[in-house]
């Protein structure tokens, strides 16, 4: 994002209040993650120490500090999702993506990336969409009462291939 | 056409769009128009239609390919009968005048006697899935705007404490402090600047009412808001919204601008010398932001870590100024109780519990949705009246409650009312209304465990119980699970979850440990035929 950019999202946020997280927020939106000379810019402009901004784009789970794949699939891990069977989803998604097999067991929060930048796995901890659980989201769509089986399918509609696996 | 997330998600966005494309092309005498959702999440996507002096019919589980035969029936002054749900006479906004729809399709349920909203009674989402979210003419409708004017016109701000403490309304985010009691902390402070803020960073796992409730009837948690702001003597408000809801943030940006047209929202209000803003903060999910001082240090822009009390943000708030933070639910009960007054809403629900809860009935059971019922109602009721019991008939074992900070009931303890103190005396709480039904299959360890990893995540890492503590939980918890375990650590899980209980810094760590103590209180069978497997093994 070039200086022109984080200008006029500083912009839309006149008053201190909650201006710190906006201005994120909507960096984080527009370039699927914080660039390290974005938040280099943001110190300055907002007089803020850089480490107190990367304090802060490392507490908050919906910042990230390294590029996302082209599509992000999200694997909501709330309490309904988790009964309804998430775990078994996300087992199938690393088969599927050919990411971090077992890195993702646990209920921790996880970000894994192909190799080809196509997709990347990811965790919530709650949409809030629980009546439909177990729940994921690619990009901006949420799919509700999803089964191991019916992922394939799923992921086609991104032109998953099934061939993002490592690039010999 | 009920456009909440849900029901978007379930195909609702294609099914109002081939509606839309139909009545254009076949010039229709129809009016297509969104609402939010009334909360019967199973039977998504949902149409309401009303012919005139007919009932309004509720259409349940729509597709693209049942919208011709919608559209021809009603061309005919008919419904489709198998896609009827229930019928509605009459409604009861509560705060506006009566809505009579009209009466005939009589052999259509009517939406009293249909047991998902039989045991139900709507305060908070009156207009939920029946009004534009996005109209503030729709809301006007229904009577809104008009409790503000009551407020600001003929009553005092002391009047209006007053209502509210009377009206016993406590905290629906959690914690259950008397609302207006709460108010008169923040209205007594001597200050030039004092803020209110709506906690809309709805985080426990499992719940999701807050967001219906912005989603479907922004304008409401506007009004009490404002009703609020001139009680306390505030000029400004925030909203603060986690970043997870998209759709809730647009409606209410949106309620916002409308507000400031009709001079709602701004200088002078109502021609008085009132004036209040309002501005919607995001937040970016850390589920330690719930806790006040951890919300408004995120507000400022700092991480989200809590501090000690006191001061309390009644005294020193957001940017030092006295500050009133209540959950979009307590918000919402506001103008109901203004217009109707504090000794009617103390008539619902049962002593020391007055009104309704919201809660997300989610898990293995039956009907899962947002069902609004009296304090007070038992469990049993929501379980097995609203929610039809298990999923595909399964047998219940347990609900959980009150999300990460709850505990797990078991089957034979339903008959406990849902309400604050019956609640914490079986060991969990209300916290804001999520209750996830289990059946007989969940282990209870690993849903202890799920609990714990997740604390254990959101630990802000400021205290050391907290952050040291949950992670030790956490290893005993998985080495119970992997079988490695004996019947002394299960002694060192108790004392530990007592000593996190005890001195942790805020509301997280000090409730962290009830999913572990609840289980063992009610499930130590489970622990121990875990530890049992690892001696014979």
């Amino acid at each position: 994002m070039d200086a022109a950019q984080l200008d006029t999202i500083v912009e839309r946020y006149p008053g201190a209040t909650g201006r710190v997280l906006g201005v994120l927020e909507q960096v984080q939106r527009r370039a699927g993650y914080l660039p390290r000379d974005a938040l280099e810019y943001l110190a300055r402009k907002l007089a803020m120490p850089l480490s107190e901004l990367y304090s802060i784009a490392t507490f908050y789970s919906f910042f990230t500090l390294e590029a996302l794949g082209e599509h992000v699939v999200t694997v909501c891990m709330g309490t309904a999702c988790h009964v309804n069977g998430a775990p078994r989803i996300v087992e199938r998604l690393e088969r599927l993506l050919d990411v971090g097999a077992g890195e993702t067991t646990g209920d921790g929060k996880f970000q894994l990336t192909t190799a080809d930048h196509a997709f990347s796995l990811t965790s919530a901890r709650c949409f809030g969409a629980c009546s439909m659980a177990p729940v994921l989201r690619i990009d901006n769509r949420i799919f509700g009462y999803v089964t191991p089986d019916k992922i394939p399918a799923i992921l086609r509609q991104f032109d998953w291939e099934g061939n993002h696996h490592r690039n010999y | 056409m009920g456009l909440a997330t849900c029901g978007i998600a379930a195909g609702a966005d294609r099914v109002y769009a081939a509606l839309e494309s139909a009545i254009r092309k076949q010039e229709h005498n129809i009016q297509l128009r969104r609402v939010g959702c009334i909360g019967y999440c199973r039977e998504e996507p949902l149409v309401n239609i009303h012919l005139p002096g007919k009932p309004l019919v509720i259409l349940h589980r729509v597709t693209e390919a049942d919208t011709g035969r919608i559209l021809h029936a009603a061309a005919t002054g008919d419904v489709p009968r198998d896609l009827a749900l229930c019928r509605i006479n009459a409604w009861d906004p509560i705060v506006g005048d009566k809505l009579v729809f009209g009466t005939g399709f009589e052999d259509i349920p009517a939406y009293e006697t249909t047991p998902y909203f039989a045991p139900q009674q709507k305060i908070v989402l009156r207009s939920a899935g029946l009004i534009n979210p996005e109209d503030i003419d729709e809301y006007f409708a229904v009577g809104g705007y008009t409790a503000l004017h009551k407020a600001i016109t003929e009553m005092s701000p002391a009047d209006v404490v007053h209502e509210v403490i009377i009206s016993g309304l406590r905290g629906r985010g959690g914690a259950g402090f008397p609302t207006g009691l709460k108010w008169n902390f923040t209205k007594e402070e001597q200050s030039l600047r004092k803020y209110i803020i709506c906690n809309a960073d709805e985080g426990d796992p499992g719940a999701y009412m807050n967001r219906n409730e912005m989603e479907s009837d922004p304008h409401m948690i506007l009004e009490g808001m404002l009703i609020g702001a001139y009680a306390i003597g505030a000029r400004e408000g925030v909203i603060y919204v986690r970043a997870e809801y998209p759709l809730a943030i647009e409606r209410l940006t949106a309620a916002i601008s409308q507000a400031q047209r009709h001079g709602l929202l701004g200088e002078n209000i109502f021609g008085t010398d009132f004036s209040f803003s309002v501005t919607i903060a995001g937040g970016a999910g850390a589920f330690v932001c719930g806790e006040e001082t951890a919300l408004i240090a995120s507000i400022e822009g700092q991480t989200g870590r809590p501090r000690p009390r006191p001061p309390f943000p009644a005294q020193k708030g957001l940017w030092g100024m006295p500050t009133n933070i209540n959950n979009v639910e307590t918000w919402s009960n506001i103008p109901v109780i203004i217009h109707r007054g504090g000794k009617w809403f103390s008539g619902i629900g049962v002593p020391e519990n007055s009104g309704t809860k919201v809660f997300s009935l989610v898990g293995e059971v039956e009907c899962v949705g947002l069902a609004e019922v009296p304090l007070g109602t038992s469990i049993r009721t929501l379980v097995f009246d609203i929610g039809n019991g298990g999923l595909r008939g399964k047998a219940i074992k347990a609900v959980q409650t009150g999300g990460p900070s709850g505990g797990c009931i078991p089957a034979s303890l339903f008959d406990t009312p849902l309400d604050y103190a019956h609640l914490t005396e079986v060991g969990s709480i209300m916290g804001s209304g999520g209750v996830v039904v289990m059946g007989t299959e969940t282990s209870m360890v690993d849903t202890a465990r799920f609990f714990i990893g997740f604390t254990d995540e959101e630990s802000c890492g400021k205290c050391v119980p907290c952050r040291e503590g949950l992670k030790h939980m956490l290893m005993i918890l998985d080495k119970i699970l992997a079988g490695r375990a004996s019947v002394a650590d299960i002694e060192i899980l108790e004392e530990l979850s007592g000593l996190i209980r005890k001195t942790s810094l805020c509301g997280l760590g000090q409730t962290a440990p009830n999913p572990v103590l609840t289980t063992l209180r009610y499930f130590r069978n489970e622990y121990e035929a875990l530890v049992e497997r690892s001696r014979s093994s």
